[in-house]
């Protein structure tokens, strides 16, 4: 039987605790789980190959949020990310991980993943935030997912590449039950009963569309497109602040990180055209990224990373990180266009916009045990509404989710699911297939994402938005009635397409909820200019209720650790001042 | 409506003379996180099957001949 071809078939299997999502966050929560229970049968869903899967595919340079003993505290961290976050910050999820994820480093260094220390044995903490110190860089950051693999094998965890998570399964009293799955090689479906469901799919990193004239981008692993974000809705979890997309500064052209947070803290900074700095930090924020697009516009960009007033050997051992570890492609663009980091400037631009709380807010809502609005359900990583976790976030929500999800399913049987809801999945996600004419994926893909960035792409302009819903309608009926897959592979991007289609209509609706502006570019909303703390000081949760998105308030939680009245506009200003 | 395929050069090269497919390996096809390799039913070695790259490298850094070279495509260059 060749690869990709078709094949009609439905079986049913059973474990305690399903983990969907082998990048980061996905074997962590495996791991613990398995570890919390080894009677137990854990089971690690991945469409791709977990050797290589997830935003950590080719490892990582570093820890840009490592909260380390002698350098900052869980008070400071909470603080920093709280004002980074215009105060719309459910504290404790935040102060949690910041008091455990220096557990998670040292268990991470125990797995042979090695971080940078100084001559005293210490771990070289570097400052790129606006306010501490919390940035790790990692030497051999190219083996962390080798590391992992490890420990999952010896664990015997079972792992199953290749499944696409289509659906998640739940009791007529709301509990989880399992996910209906479709392998992306032969289109047989899978369902899989669990008594709890950990979700770990990754950012919805293929929303807008990069100007490249190639659909996938470099920044995020072109595989998180949204699934666990479209999956979470339809089982009817609550998504929590999707307004405030994330926007990055990349490398023009090659769409990936230049990287900021690896050559900050070495002296390398952000200027414009005139090679000045012109904002006061780095780290990436919706007021940062602001400040970056009114630059380029101002007649005063490019905007470029520059490296060369450096001394050579610093910039030697940039370079060495830079095109070693997470994108070494890097280095290849950059020779091939003849930049040399210690003559010219690396040129920077405003990425497509996309949804991760990986790096801004906007993921499944979450509590401080990772667990979502949906009893048995839990969702770690990118896709979870913990703010600006990265991948040290991952890992420790991840172990957070994974010992909450097994005590879940030690307290649980299996929950009943209604038959016809895996018959009516198994003909949604076939329906491409069974045509004989009509639309390839990949071009209603194109039309879906050019549609985002035509209307949805920030400053956010009310009348833009109306339109981009309607012509967004025009396209999921087109994807519903016409589109085609002709053999299994078609039909792995088939179904991405529909979880970015579900996303870009979750981002209008959040964005037209929300009537006013916050978090800098994110969510700058031209018709409400203002940042409105009267009305609007709360998250937002988006969910599916009685068949349709719905928005609703919810008030932040009171704080853990107390904000002043001066420090609560410290990220407001980042733009430099000119100074007598 | 019918369908057409346009032409595209695609990032991912395999030099034939190296690759060990023909004798059963199977890893880049295998690692891919896009899922984009496959072995030629005519020639028994990768290639690349679908234009869908981010071009992370996990085939190149794990062939175990070093035939898989991850290339910048011409509209990224």
């Amino acid at each position: 039987m060749a690869l990709d071809q078709i094949v009609d078939g439905l079986s049913e299997v059973s474990c305690d605790v399903l983990v969907i999502g082998g990048g980061t966050a996905g074997p962590m929560a495996a791991l613990k789980a398995k570890l919390k229970n080894p009677k137990a049968n854990v089971v690690l869903l991945e469409k791709a190959n977990v050797k290589r899967s997830g935003a950590i595919s080719m490892g990582m340079d570093g820890l840009n949020n490592a909260v380390i003993p002698g350098y900052a505290t869980p008070e400071q961290y909470t603080k920093e990310i709280t004002i980074a976050n215009d105060g719309i910050v459910d504290q404790k999820a935040v102060y949690k991980y910041a008091q455990n994820c220096y557990k998670i480093v040292e268990e991470l260094d125990s797995f042979g993943i090695r971080f940078l220390k100084n001559e005293n044995g210490d771990y070289a903490v570097k400052k790129v935030h606006h306010i501490g110190s919390y940035v790790l860089p990692m030497p051999n950051g190219e083996t962390v997912k080798k590391a992992l693999y490890r420990q999952l094998r010896r664990a015997r965890i079972l792992i199953s590449n290749r499944y696409m998570a289509t659906r998640l399964l739940k009791s007529a009293d709301g509990r989880i039950a399992g996910a209906i799955s479709v392998n992306t090689r032969t289109a047989e479906m899978l369902v899989i009963k669990a008594k709890a469901v950990i979700l770990c799919m990754g950012a919805a990193g293929r929303l807008g569309l990069p100007t490249s004239g190639y659909m996938f981008g470099t920044y995020e692993n072109a595989a998180n497109s949204g699934d666990g974000y479209a999956m979470a809705y339809h089982a009817g979890a609550a998504l929590a602040n999707l307004e405030c997309y994330q926007i990055n500064p990349l490398i023009k052209d090659y769409n990936g990180p230049a990287c900021a947070y690896v050559a900050g803290p070495f002296g390398a900074f952000t200027a414009n055209n005139e090679g000045s700095r012109f904002i006061e930090c780095d780290y990436w924020s919706g007021q940062m990224m602001l400040e970056f697009y009114n630059e380029l516009l101002s007649g005063k960009g490019p905007v470029f990373l520059q490296l060369k007033h450096l001394h050579p050997n610093t910039i030697e051992e940039i370079e060495t990180t830079l095109h070693k570890v997470e994108r070494p492609t890097r280095g290849l663009f950059q020779q091939g266009r003849g930049v040399d980091y210690r003559k010219e400037s690396i040129e920077m631009h405003i990425s497509e916009i996309g949804f991760c709380s990986g790096h801004s807010a906007s993921g499944v809502f979450v509590d401080d045990n990772a667990r979502t609005t949906v009893p048995g359900l839990y969702a770690a990583g990118d896709m979870a509404s913990v703010p600006h976790n990265y991948m040290l976030g991952a890992f420790t929500n991840g172990a957070v989710a994974g010992v909450d999800a097994m005590e879940f399913a030690d307290n649980h049987d299996f929950a009943e699911f209604d038959a016809a809801d895996v018959a009516v999945e198994r003909d949604r996600v076939m329906a491409p297939t069974k045509r004989e004419d009509g639309i390839p994926p990949n071009q209603v893909e194109y039309k879906t994402r050019r549609l985002v960035n035509d209307y949805l792409q920030p400053p956010k302009v009310t009348r833009k938005y109306e339109l981009g819903m309607r012509r967004l309608a025009e396209a999921r009926q087109d994807m519903q009635e016409h589109m085609i897959a002709r053999n299994a592979h078609e039909l792995l991007r088939a179904l991405e397409v529909q979880s970015i289609m579900d996303c870009a209509d979750m981002a209008v609706h959040a964005s037209l909820y929300r009537e006013e502006s916050r978090w800098g570019l994110y969510h700058w909303r031209t018709d409400f200019p203002e940042k409105d703390n009267e009305n609007w000081f709360c998250h937002t949760l988006l969910s599916k209720q009685d068949g349709k998105m719905t928005s609703e308030k919810r008030a932040v939680e009171p704080y853990v650790v107390p904000i002043a009245d001066d420090e609560k506009d410290l990220y407001d200003k980042q733009r430099i001042r000119a100074t007598a | 409506m019918p369908l057409a395929s346009y032409q595209t050069s695609v990032p991912v090269v395999v030099d034939d003379a190296k690759c060990i497919a023909d004798k059963g390996c199977t890893v880049c096809v295998d690692v891919c996180p896009l899922d984009v390799l496959r072995i030629s039913d005519m020639t028994n070695k990768a290639y690349m099957a679908y234009d869908e790259c981010w071009y992370c490298m996990p085939c190149e850094a794990d062939c175990p001949t070093g035939a898989v070279t991850v290339n910048i495509p011409y509209l990224l260059r």
